[in-house]
């Protein structure tokens, strides 16, 4: 493959189990001893990054049998957004990942567009990157705090999480709430950018380079969390692919692969970053590669604020877009627009569109099915959470009990949108 | 992309970009291995199930309108402007392929089915399809043959029904724990 890296391979072979990829049985000869000791990890501990639950058969302190039992924050996405027009489901996939919400907003709404064909004005395609890259950084920071907090690094999450309020406030300052925004919509942004948002942002970004590496001066010399991370939940990248792992997983095995590089939305082809990869495959390189993705957010959120060109924040198209608030006290069919718009909805032609985006976990994809009327026929969101935590079993077979918490930690996993 | 060579293909679409090969259900592995060890579509990124119960019809869940307002359907009302394209049977299953090299190629696979009709599993040509095709066996009822270990995934062990499905009851699903349970 043109796109992996070449280098030394991580080990011989595959660890993929078998027969079923993502359940790990108790090998025979042990089954038979009396030592296994099944423990249940879960659905209520503090580092299952909210409601997993494992079931592990322990010889000893080493894994020999996995079983992950997921579901228990099930609430039926897909299925209410097939009720919705799509103007007001553009509010749920937010709140599927609630620590990367604009990512999957944007999913979902690159999806309506790609069905109605319309063209989005580039001040708004700026301001979208610009929003990702700092929402990335949300969930990066969210990441490296409670995988601190559950490797022993406990201040890290007081550090990580004023970084965070920082961003929160900006999110505030856009939309007037701090989480699941609904910034994006169809056609464009919901409202313009108000002033002071570029100095604030600037300010910001100004100051993060140094707070990252405050994060790296309290870990990269920390002998406990290195010996703690370093070789630990082994995963090579043939595994990688063959287990549908993107994004910072993908990478950390040593696969160049990017889709905000390879497949360029929005305004990524425009802007100048680079694609961290690492070739351990341990928990210590995912570590490295969210260390340097922040490094580079923040380069792309300089760049979005350098390059924001003046104009239009939505496109004007009346079938589709709110017309602006002060027409309607003046124009008929501005009211007329508005309410149907608002009680209707707006058509959105017969189709199947699968769109992806990198999303801060990796690739979020979400396939949209339209009859030709004002609601979905059918949605359905390739979690990237969903599909790292496959990959749990391959990492951590052999491992101690003990590391089964840096590995768990590390897939980055959010409960939410594994189980939709 | 070259789609003489693949086995089973009853269909190539192009809509959006985006190319479809729909191929016949019992060919779906040879199809999927071609794919995967001739034209490189080593990464599989999801498989989705869609249910096309009443697609076309007034009522259903994609209209506006309830079964006993406007019919959705005329063209000229409150309804579309035509009606949307027949579907060969109920179900279709996509699985979405990817090729990790610039311009990241996509192509989508489907095959389709009726209730009941057995889907073979892809988990020994991509082993991400196997919580994949749980799900889809969970929530829209469609039985993979072969799947090493095809249980509910996100819903209960003993949960009834497939929620997804067109004709599952809205806001009728059971109480648990209630009296009445």
């Amino acid at each position: 493959m043109a796109a992996v890296m070449q280098h030394a391979p991580i080990y011989e072979g595959t660890r993929i189990p078998s027969p079923a990829p993502t359940l790990l049985e108790v090998p025979e000869a042990l089954g038979e001893s009396e030592d296994i000791l099944t423990v249940n990890f879960g659905p209520n501990h503090p580092s299952t990054h909210g409601v997993l639950r494992l079931v592990v058969e322990l010889h000893g302190e080493r894994v020999v049998g996995l079983r992950a039992v997921i579901g228990y924050l099930h609430t039926g996405f897909e299925k209410t957004i097939e009720q919705k027009t799509y103007w007001k489901a553009i509010t749920y996939p937010a709140r599927i990942d609630y620590l990367s919400f604009q990512a999957n907003e944007l999913v979902f709404v690159l999806a309506i567009e790609k069905l109605l064909e319309i063209d989005v004005p580039p001040k708004a395609q700026w301001m979208r990157t610009c929003l990702l890259e700092l929402n990335r950084l949300h969930s990066h920071l969210v990441w490296l705090g409670t995988t601190g907090l559950e490797l022993g690094a406990i201040s890290m999450f007081w550090y990580t999480f004023r970084e965070r309020d920082a961003i929160l406030d900006l999110f505030e300052m856009l939309a007037g709430v701090r989480m699941h925004t609904r910034y994006f919509q169809a056609g464009g942004l919901a409202d313009d950018i108000p002033p002071g948002f570029a100095e604030e942002c600037r300010r910001f970004a100004d100051r993060m380079p140094a707070a990252v590496d405050e994060y790296e001066a309290m870990l990269d010399r920390n002998q406990i969390f290195l010996e703690r991370t370093k070789g630990i939940g082994l995963l090579s990248a043939d595994d990688a692919i063959a287990l549908g792992q993107s994004g910072p997983m993908l990478r950390a095995s040593g696969a160049d692969w990017d889709l905000r590089r390879d497949d360029p939305y929005l305004v990524y082809d425009q802007l100048d970053f680079n694609v961290p990869v690492y070739p351990g495959g341990d928990v210590y390189d995912r570590y490295r590669v969210h260390m340097d993705e922040m490094r580079e957010s923040v380069r792309i959120i300089h760049q979005c604020l350098d390059g924001m060109p003046e104009g239009p924040w939505i496109a004007d198209d009346r079938k589709v877009v709110l017309p602006p608030r002060d027409e309607l006290h003046t124009s008929m069919e501005s009211l007329i627009h508005h309410f149907k718009l608002v009680t209707e909805g707006y058509r959105v032609p017969e189709g199947e569109v699968y769109v992806a985006i990198e999303s801060p976990r990796g690739e979020m994809g979400c396939y949209l099915v339209s009859d030709g009327g004002a609601k979905p026929w059918r949605v359905k969101f390739r979690a990237p959470s969903f599909v790292a935590l496959q990959a749990g079993p391959t990492m951590i077979q052999g491992s101690l009990i003990a590391d089964m918490i840096a590995i768990a930690a590390s897939l980055d996993t959010v409960m939410g949108e594994v189980d939709r | 992309m070259d789609d003489a060579g693949v086995p089973g293909l009853l269909e190539r679409r192009e809509a959006h970009g985006e190319t479809s090969l729909i191929v016949a259900r019992d060919q779906l592995v040879e199809a999927a291995t071609h794919l995967r060890d001739v034209e490189g579509f080593r990464f599989l990124a999801d498989v989705a199930a869609t249910d096309y119960l009443g697609w076309g019809e007034a009522g259903t869940a994609g209209y506006w309108g309830s079964t006993t307002g406007r019919d959705a359907n005329s063209p000229g009302s409150w309804g579309l402007a035509r009606l949307p394209e027949t579907k060969p049977k109920r179900f279709s299953v996509s699985y979405h392929l990817l090729r990790l090299e610039r311009g990241a190629p996509r192509l989508r696979l489907q095959v389709w089915c009726d209730d009941g009709e057995r889907v073979p599993s892809v988990v020994g040509v991509w082993p991400t399809a196997d919580w994949h095709e749980r799900e889809a066996w969970d929530l829209m009822g469609i039985s993979f043959e072969g799947h090493p270990n095809l249980e509910r995934i996100l819903l209960e062990d003993d949960w009834e029904g497939h929620p997804l499905r067109k004709d599952y009851p809205i806001g009728g699903e059971p109480v648990r724990f209630s009296e009445h349970d």
